[in-house]
Parts: C-alpha cells; structure tokens; sequence
C-alpha cells in the first residue's frame, strides 16, 4: 500500500467483480424458503411476524407542548392491544374481520418519546425497527412528525398510520404508500365547521387568527380561510407564533389591536392553553368571538368553561357519542374503567387507527406489507366511533365524520366531563377534497 | 401591522416581558460569573419556583406566600444542588459541567412531571391585579404591570444586595476574582453555596410570579433557558447591568418585530446575539479580560 502504487491486477479484479456480483444476487437467491406469498423479503417481513407475536413501535410526545394529549394518545393505542390480544367485542363490533390477536399473533409494542420532533420520532423509530423488527409504526401528534414518519416509513417499507395528524399535507402532497391516517385535519375541519359558523356568526366578519407556524398550522389556517371566503369573511391578521412560544402577548396585542370579530386558535397542545388564557387577560375574548378550528384534547378542562362555553370546535369525537353509537359508548365505557376518565379523542383516532390495520391484516391474511396495503385501498367499511368510515384508496385518507361541538358553560354542565355539546355529525364524503387536489402521489408499493 | 397605537403597545409589552427575563438572567450570569458554571438547569429552577408556589397557594390561598414559597424553596433547592452537585465540577472542564446540569435539569422537570403530571396548571393572578386596565388607547392585563413592577422591585433589591453589602461586595469580586477572593481568606464555599442559593432564587422567583402569566406545565423552563442564555450574551456575562438591559432589550425585540412578522420574532433575537458575539463578543458591559 504505501511506496509502488499496485496497478490493478487481472486476477484481483475479477475477484472483486466476482464478490459483488454474488452480494448483489444473494437478496434474489436467498430466502425464498417457500413462505405463503413467496415474495421476496420487504422491510421487516418476514422476520418481523415470524414469531408468535408481532412488534408495533410507538412514538408519542411524553415531553413538551404536546406531553398531554401524547400521554392521551399512548391510552388508546394501549388499550387498543389489550383489546387485540384478548379479542374484545368492541374490535369486532368495529370490524368482524377481528379475531384474538391478528393473524393469530400476540401484538406487543414499545414506546418512546418523541418530543414532537421530527428527528427524534424517526431516530426512535429506527431502533424499534433495527431491534425489535416493527411490523407498524405508529405515532404522531405533531403533524410534522407524521410527515416525517410518512417518508421514512416509505423508504424503510414498513406501514405506518398516523397518530394525531391535522395538516392537509399528510395525505396531501406528503402522502406515502405506507402511510395511512385514520383522523380528521384541515380541509374536513374547516369544510365541516364553516357552514356552522356562518350560520351562528353570521357572513362579512374580519377574522383573526392564531397560527402555530409549521405544517399543521399553515394548513388548517389556509382551508378555513379558503372556505370563509366565500361568505365574505376576510383576515385582518394571522399571527405565526412558533411551537411552545412561551408568551404571546405580542401577538395577542396585534390582534387586539387589528379590529377583527372572531378570533380562530389553530394553536394547539399546551400552546393553545396559553395563548387562550393570556387572550382572556388581554381582554380579547370579551370582545372577539374565539373558534377552535381542531380541537385540542383537555382543553375546556385546562382553561376552564368560562372561556370554553359557547365555543365551537371540529373534531374526531367526543364521549357523548356514546349516546347515538352503540360503539363509541363501549369505547368511553371500557376506557373509563381502565383509566378513570373520560377518553379524548387523541384516545380515539389511536384505538380505531389499531383496529383499522388489524381489520386490514386480517383481511389480508398476511403481513406482507404491499398485501396489506392493497386490503387498506379495499375501502371496508368500520363501525367507526361516529358513524361508518372507510379509507380512501387515493391518498389512503380515511373517510370519516367530522364531529362539530359547542363548549358548555359552567351552568349547563351535567357532570364534570360534560364540556362539550355535539352540534353536528357532518358525514365524510362532502367535505373532503378531490383526491389529487393537495398533489398527494402515492409511491410504489415494494 | 405596524400602526402607532400597536406600536405603543408592543413597547410597553417588550418593557414587562424584558423585566422579568432580566431577572432570570440576573440569577444566570451571577452563577456564570461567580462560579464559572453554565447552569443549563436554571430554566428547570424557574419551573419549579411555580410549581412550589403554585403549591402553597392551593394551600393557603394567598398569594404573597405563594410567591415567598417559590423563591424560599429554590434558595434551598440551589443550595443543596450546589453542594451536593456542582462543587464537585468546578475543577472539571465546561463539557462535564454542561452536562452535569443538562442531565439535573431533565432529572427535575421529569420529577415534576411524574408528580403533577402534564396538564396546565393554573395560578390565578391576586385580586388586587386581577383584570384589565385602559391605559389610553391600549388595553393591556393589570397583572403584566404588577410584573413590571414586581420585578423592578427585584432587581432593585438584588442590586442593593450586591452593590451595597459585604456579601455583594465578596460575590462581585469573586465574579472578577475566585482565587484572589479564596486567599483573603474568606470561605469560597459558603460564598458560592449562597451565590447559587440566590441566583436560582430568582429563576424561582420569577417562576412563581410569572405562573399567573404563562401557566405551569413542567416544560416552561425549557424556552426561557434558551432567552436567558441569549440575554446573558448580549449583556454580558456576570454582568447585572448587563442582564438588565439585555433583558430589556431582548423583551423589546421579541415584541417589535412581531409587530413586522411575528414568525421571525425569535429570529431577530438571535441575529441580535449573533452581531453582539461578532462585534464585541463579551457583551454590552462585559469585561474584556474576563478570563
């Protein structure tokens, strides 16, 4: 190596050659040990399900802005496999492909936090995958952790399915073929919730607004101007304020000071906490009607109903549902007693987000991911918690029912939980947008 | 958008918000210029001020004991974290002692958080702050001048302390000189106990004096830390004027630029920081031959 540079020598070079060549080919002579699809190996399949028991990793926000409705989130989704593994009623109620276990398969899971960052969701991730050999990701209350699980699902091709997700950009131009999302966002949010306040509001008011400033918040900000628009509503303001600002009296003096009517809070997590409380000291709520666009899971619990009454809202669900759907009220009942209190919708979108993919497995009847991503396009039908929902196959959406509520105030509240009134059930199909409207490209199935 | 009246506001607002992170900062680069030690856990002191004093007014219900409650039990917090903790780094490069205090502030708000949990919690200003006052054409919350005034109270007290007694006078020149400080035979250790006791009694402080503003989650440490450091920058380090008019200065930034794009208010902070560092990098009243 060091003093008379060796040319390369014939014989060395066709042993190099040769070595590549046979490393290159071993993936394609290798494991075809005659497994049912005799497909070729794909992200953790077949070593991920060739045990007893299959392996979900989970990232949830434990600490930061979002630590609340993370902690809500991981209840469902633990739930969720208890559920799976013991083979509840309530599963098959939602979907009687559903039997104990999936495959027959016990469903283990670990947790870690992702701090609602991206870089920290996926480095976690990659260990669940290299250590455990994860056949589902899952996790997100940050939109752009989803994002950024969508992308790394898709490269590692091992399925993922939102957690929490409100951007229009997860199955919208940052859709994936390994992704999924069973919940509400942006553009359903606000198609949803427009009508109902025009209708209370009434048309040609200025509106303010309160934006977290990444994907979720620009998004969800962009479609309830959009569908605003068309009743006269126009923006005086839209304060962008970054993820787990501390104070945000600078922007909630802008606002105070702008002349608008409604104030809409995109902020979410504990930043919507804050900037709710600090818009009741500035005076603002006393002479701005405030909108939550996406509802934050505790938040009429954090601020109180005096500043939550005769608010409205969207959402997934809320556990008076439990009245009209013989579903939801097994949910709220079961959750209940496991853990004292009354599940928000975090809980919800985790536990139908498992039932979904378990439902899809079954159907599948395998693990082999692009199989059980062709049984999500299928389009079956759940018994969701609101009603009937299906996936789209387009842009692998769920199409749902989005829950539009009003907060009580204090003296109407029945019992201790009793924050919010369902107002509307406004079904799926008219509020989404057309499938390739946000430029979502699915990608290839292996 | 940029109107005069919002203009008004928003200096009026940077005033309140930049007094109380300069007492925050104050408590900084006091440890930082005694000592020597980047506290990366005076963020977490200032969580758990509220937190402690969040807890004495569920007990009592008064506001006055919450606040002395706060800022008592961090003088203690400090103290035992000094002397448990940080007298065993001093000796030890900055990297061990960055991560020595990175690693107790985790510890800490974990602690918090596995007690309380992490849903807000709620301070409610005092009745004689309580709502809104019109101060022309600008209405702004009674309580954020309470603040103000709170904490120029503070910093003015924290300054007779340093300026005008023999412990101040022992803690400047420790700030100047630890060793020379150490050979007048005065006991280093008690000294610096007591430094960290007060620097972290004002992150505690303004913890609790701020919950009413903020509310308390066990993470409001975490972006305050990051302001702080930025003020003690700009300011200088070890510096108490410094850390006032930093954190003056920072307060006015982070509310008028809000006024022009409230998505780049954190920005320009830290461009401000950036010029300061490139242009006279020990700060506005730093000291050139700090060493």
């Amino acid at each position: 190596m060091f003093g008379n540079t060796r040319a390369p020598n014939r014989r060395d070079m066709l042993k190099t050659v040769a070595a590549l060549a046979t490393a290159a080919a071993v993936p394609a002579i290798g494991l075809r040990t005659g497994r049912a699809a005799d497909e070729p190996p794909i992200g953790t399949w077949p070593a991920g399900s060739a045990g007893d028991s299959v392996f979900i990793g989970i990232t949830v926000p434990r600490t930061g802005t979002y630590a609340a409705q993370g902690e809500d989130e991981l209840k469902g989704y633990t739930l969720a496999v208890e559920h799976l593994n013991e083979g509840h009623p309530l599963m098959q109620a939602i979907s009687p492909h559903i039997k104990k276990g999936v495959l027959g398969k016990t469903v283990k899971f670990g947790v870690a936090d992702s701090e609602a960052k991206p870089n920290t969701a996926v480095q976690e991730q990659s260990r669940f995958i290299s250590e455990s050999k994860a056949i589902l990701l899952t996790g997100s209350t940050s939109s752009a952790v989803a994002v950024a699980l969508n992308k790394f699902a898709q490269r590692q091709k091992v399925l993922y399915v939102t957690g929490i997700s409100g951007s229009n950009d997860t199955t919208g131009k940052d859709c994936v073929r390994y992704g999924f999302r069973q919940c509400f966002y942006g553009q359903t949010a606000a198609a949803a919730l427009a009508p109902v306040l025009v209708k209370t509001l009434g048309k040609n008011k200025k509106a303010a607004y309160l934006t977290p400033d990444y994907t979720y918040g620009h998004t969800v900000q962009k479609s309830m101007q959009e569908y605003m628009k068309a009743d006269g509503w126009t923006t005086v303001t839209n304060q962008v304020a970054p993820l787990g600002a501390p104070d945000y009296s600078s922007y909630l003096l802008n606002i105070s000071n702008s002349g608008a009517d409604v104030l809409l809070n995109i902020n979410w997590g504990h930043d919507a906490v804050l900037s709710t409380q600090q818009a009741k000291q500035f005076g603002i709520l006393a002479k701005m009607q405030l909108v939550i666009p996406y509802q934050v899971p505790f938040i009429a619990k954090e601020v109180g109903p005096d500043v939550t009454g005769g608010v409205y809202a969207a959402t997934d669900f809320w556990w008076t549902l439990a009245d009209k759907f013989p579903v939801a009220k097994m949910f709220v009942e079961t959750f209940e007693k496991k853990y004292g209190y009354k599940p928000e919708w975090g809980a919800e979108n985790a536990y139908m987000s498992f039932a979904m993919w378990a439902d899809a497995v079954e159907r599948a009847g395998s693990f082999y991911p692009p199989a059980v991503i062709k049984a999500f396009e299928a389009g079956q039908k759940l018994q969701g918690m609101a009603g009937e929902e299906y996936m789209r196959g387009a842009d692998h959406q769920m199409v749902r029912p989005v829950v539009i509520v009003r907060g009580k105030h204090k003296a109407d509240m029945k019992s201790p939980d009793d924050y919010w009134e369902v107002v509307e059930i406004v079904p799926g199909e008219g509020i989404m947008q057309k499938p390739d409207e946000f430029g979502c490209k699915l990608g290839p199935y292996t | 958008m940029i109107t005069w009246p919002n203009f008004l506001s928003q200096l009026f607002n940077g005033l309140a918000s930049g007094a109380l992170l300069a007492l925050i900062s104050s408590g900084l680069t006091i440890i930082y210029g005694t000592l020597g030690v980047l506290n990366l856990a005076h963020g977490a002191m200032f969580m758990l001020g509220g937190y402690a004093g969040w807890l004495a007014f569920q007990a009592t219900g008064s506001y006055v004991i919450a606040v002395l409650a706060g800022a008592l039990f961090l003088v203690a917090v400090g103290a035992l974290i000094e002397l448990v903790v940080i007298r065993r780094f001093y000796d030890r490069p900055p990297e061990d002692q960055i991560l020595v205090t990175f690693g107790l502030a985790i510890v800490l708000v974990e602690i918090v958080r596995l007690g309380f949990g992490s849903l807000t919690k709620t301070v409610p200003p005092p009745s004689w702050a309580a709502g809104v006052t019109r101060m022309g054409f600008m209405i702004y919350p009674t309580y954020r001048i309470a603040v103000l005034a709170i904490a120029a109270v503070a910093l003015g007290l924290l300054y007779i302390v340093l300026y005008r007694t023999r412990l101040g006078m022992i803690v400047r020149a420790g700030i100047d000189d630890s060793g020379m400080v150490g050979m007048l035979g005065i006991n280093v250790h008690r000294v610096f106990m007591l430094v960290f006791g007060i620097g972290a009694m004002a992150a505690g402080f303004a913890g609790i004096v701020n919950a009413p503003v903020v509310s308390l989650t066990p993470d409001i440490g975490e972006s305050i830390l990051v302001q702080t450091f930025v003020v003690v920058v700009i300011g200088g380090v070890g510096s108490f004027p410094g850390a006032i008019l930093g954190g003056l200065i920072a307060g006015e930034i982070l509310s008028l630029t809000s006024m022009v794009d409230p998505a780049y208010s954190q920005v320009m902070l830290f461009v401000v920081m950036t010029l300061v560092l490139l242009l006279r990098p020990q700060g506005l009243f730093g000291l050139k031959s700090r060493a």
